[in-house]
């Protein structure tokens, strides 16, 4: 299967390992992977502020970008992956929605084409078959981002994959869906109380897996979004209690050699 | 709206900020949400259909404000033809002066209320003191904050932000030289008794509406602690403040909103109590009012339905968005600055208080999670509403904004201006170099470790083919 990847701004500056266990991932999938040239950001930042012309300025470079790669002549790709919830739905959801509101029409039908067939990592993921996957047994906790859960309805493809790892344990955490207070400029423009949201998930994440027996407490923390782990991990590393986290691509990726994702390669 | 309540020169985030520093009000909130969250799961578990249930709830919803003007008119001319009384308030002012006009002409001086939050967003307790009138609330937690001098901090619940020791103090300055226990059992056996009298006592009873009921011309009250029945059928004359949306066409329609209302709101099947009034006592009855008007309040509902989010008027204030939302969670109500908190205030607020610019921000107090959106359960978007809002006020930002957005999008609408300014990220890791690229990046400083930009890109890796 041929793919295009999104690989999104912040993978791209903050978190690039995340972009190329993606790729390592994909290809073990049997995906053969390209990296559109042209595309920059979704333009999620500008249209959650609601500014929507420099959103959609932004995000129709991007769009050009996607289609292309889908309507190549030569060599076409089948599906667009993005390795974030988030981005995935800004394309999915709210794209359409945005060119229509700045007068765009062609932008918005050739939205809605890109959407229809662009996926989120782990929903494409959770379709293929992977080679076997193991890991140092490790007790894990997932994060279920919002957007994806919500606005993209993904909710067991993620676990599902994660238990496909031996060596993973999943643990129950009840703060699983709960938000983790990102909310992209929302985490600047009322600092304290998206702070305040993070503590909670981080104090939870002391109990995950409390009652099940073996050890309490998760030992890694995962999420198919990366910002939202930068936000759990630099607020907990701000107060000195730093926590794991790890892409689930990344988790993915080292446990093709059975490698512990904590560990850089 | 009043004016008197919070707004005016704070803005959201000291709010905000003050309220996450309140280990008190936090540990109150997490508890009584918990409590709320988990009976409302309990209770929507129990539906065969839950989501079939809000379809036809958000559609019957959609029906009644495509229709409303009509059935406004159709419960006023059958609440008039019962023998009550409609006046028709624009605004806050017109429904206080028509109030404290009725309670003159009736010479009284005792007021006894049940819970209503149209009246407190018209501030009718303090035209009503200005009448000369003594006011008392008489559902237990909108009488604590008032004998707090606070604003309602939840929609259903007003004093949610209070522990237990915390609404003994409030009640003990109704409680004299008796010292209060602060078992909640106790604290509201006392309420209740002390607020019997004041029932007996009163000369006018005000209440709100949850729906108003076209095809009868009644008004449907819910609780659940019955003072709503004594509120209206005790004092010889009684007002009813409703916002003009507060309505249905059918009983059929009622029946079903007030079954998704408590589920919603409280997890339960349906509220303890469930008042009805369609005009004054006739003959024969035992109780109930010689004289029922109904205040009908516009307040800036009328723009709000003439506008794109028109939908926040379907809500029926069951406070589901509220428990659920993780900020309502971390600051409670009275960080929203006014009388409707959580997601629905948020859009509100906006709205109804418009001529206060900080209302504008409100707009701002989500992380757009979408949690409120699923527990609505007349299915209201309150996320898209949210951006609604937030696209009005970017419309009228500040020049800085509008330039700092139009210089984003100029370099990272070009493959080439994205290419530049991500690899100067890169060249520039550490934070102090790069944070004026970013100008929110020292306020996620303040709480969190600054993100390093990685070496390289993943697109200088892919490009070099080293991916
Ligand atoms: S917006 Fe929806 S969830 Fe919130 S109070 Fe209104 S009806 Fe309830």
């Amino acid at each position: 299967m041929r793919v295009a990847l999104f690989v999104t701004c912040m993978v791209d500056v903050l978190e690039p390992d995340v972009g190329v266990a993606t790729v390592r991932v994909l290809r073990a999938a049997g995906c053969d992977v390209s990296c559109p040239d042209g595309q920059t950001c979704c333009g999620q930042p500008a249209w959650n502020a609601g500014a929507a012309d420099a959103a959609a300025t932004v995000a129709r470079t991007t769009l050009d970008a996607l289609h292309a790669a889908l309507h190549d002549p030569a060599d076409p790709a089948e599906v667009v992956v993005v390795p974030a919830g988030s981005c995935a739905t800004m394309i999915r959801v709210f794209w359409p929605e945005l060119f229509e509101l700045v007068g765009d029409h062609d932008a918005a039908e050739r939205a809605r084409l890109v959407g229809a067939r662009t996926r989120e990592l782990s929903e494409l993921l959770a379709e293929r078959s992977l080679p076997p996957l193991r890991m140092p047994a490790t007790r894990v906790a997932y994060h279920h981002s919002c957007h994806l859960l919500r606005e993209l309805r993904v909710h067991d493809q993620p676990e599902a994959l994660l238990d496909r790892v031996e060596g993973c344990e999943r643990v129950e955490w009840g703060a699983a869906e709960r938000c983790c207070g990102f909310g992209g400029l929302f985490s600047m423009k009322l600092p304290e109380v998206s702070v305040a949201m993070a503590d909670d998930k981080l104090a939870s994440l002391a109990e995950a897996g409390a009652g099940a027996g073996a050890g309490a407490g998760a030992e890694l923390l995962v999420s198919a979004d990366g910002s939202c782990l930068l936000h759990l991990r630099t607020r907990a590393e701000h107060e000195g209690r730093p926590v794991r986290t790890a892409h689930l691509a990344q988790v993915l990726a080292a446990a093709l050699d059975g490698r512990d994702p904590r560990v850089a390669p | 709206m009043s004016g008197e309540h919070l707004l005016p020169g704070t803005t959201l985030r000291d709010r905000t900020a003050a309220a996450t520093g309140d280990v008190r009000l936090r540990g109150s909130l997490a508890r009584a949400l918990r409590h709320f969250g988990h009976g409302r799961e309990r209770a929507l578990a129990d539906l065969d259909d839950p989501d079939g249930l809000r379809h036809a709830a958000r559609a019957v919803r959609a029906d009644i404000l495509a229709d409303l003007p009509a059935i406004l008119e159709r419960l006023a001319d059958r609440f008039e033809a019962n023998g009550g009384q409609v006046f028709w308030a624009a605004d806050a002012a017109e429904a206080n002066g028509h109030i404290a006009g009725i309670a003159r002409r009736i010479g009284a001086r005792r007021v006894v209320k049940s819970k209503s939050m149209a009246s407190e967003e018209t501030g009718l307790n303090e035209a009503l003191a200005r009448a000369g009138c003594s006011v008392v609330e008489t559902d237990l937690g909108e009488w604590i904050i008032q004998l707090a001098h606070e604003t309602p901090s939840h929609i259903i619940a007003p004093a949610v932000h209070r522990d237990r020791y915390q609404a003994a103090e409030a009640l003990q300055t109704a409680a004299g030289d008796r010292t209060l226990d602060p078992d909640p059992a106790k604290l509201a056996a006392f309420a209740r008794e002390t607020l019997r009298a004041e029932y007996l006592r009163a000369d006018l009873g005000v209440s709100g509406v949850n729906l108003g009921v076209a095809e009868t011309g009644s008004l449907v009250l819910v609780t659940n602690e019955g003072n709503a029945s004594l509120t209206m059928g005790v004092p010889r004359v009684h007002v009813a403040v409703m916002g003009m949306e507060r309505v249905t066409a059918t009983w059929e329609q009622c029946e079903l909103l007030l079954s998704l209302l408590a589920r919603s709101a409280t997890g339960q099947q349906l509220s303890a109590y469930t008042d009805i009034v369609s005009g004054p006592r006739r003959a024969g009855e035992a109780d109930g009012p010689d004289e029922v008007h109904l205040v009908i309040l516009d307040n800036g509902r009328s723009d709000v339905l003439a506008s794109e989010l028109h939908e926040i008027l379907a809500c029926i204030r069951c406070g589901a968005c509220l428990n659920v939302c993780p900020v309502y969670r971390q600051v409670g109500g009275h960080a929203y600055g006014w009388v409707y908190s959580g997601p629905v205030g948020a859009v509100l607020t906006p709205l109804l208080a418009s001529e206060h610019p900080e209302a504008a921000e409100l707009a701002n107090a989500s992380t757009l999670c979408g949690a409120c959106m699923d527990a609505c359960p007349v299915g209201i978007p309150l996320q898209d509403l949210l951006l609604s809002l937030r696209r009005r006020r970017a419309e009228r930002a500040g020049s800085a904004e509008r330039a700092a957005w139009r210089a984003w999008a100029e370099a990272w609408g070009r493959p080439a201006g994205y290419r530049t300014s991500t690899r100067a990220l890169a060249r520039g890791r550490a934070a102090a170099r790069w944070a004026h690229l970013l100008p929110g990046l020292s306020r996620w400083t303040e709480g969190r470790a600054a993100p390093v930009p990685a070496r390289r890109t993943f697109r200088e890796r892919w490009d070099a083919g080293e991916v």
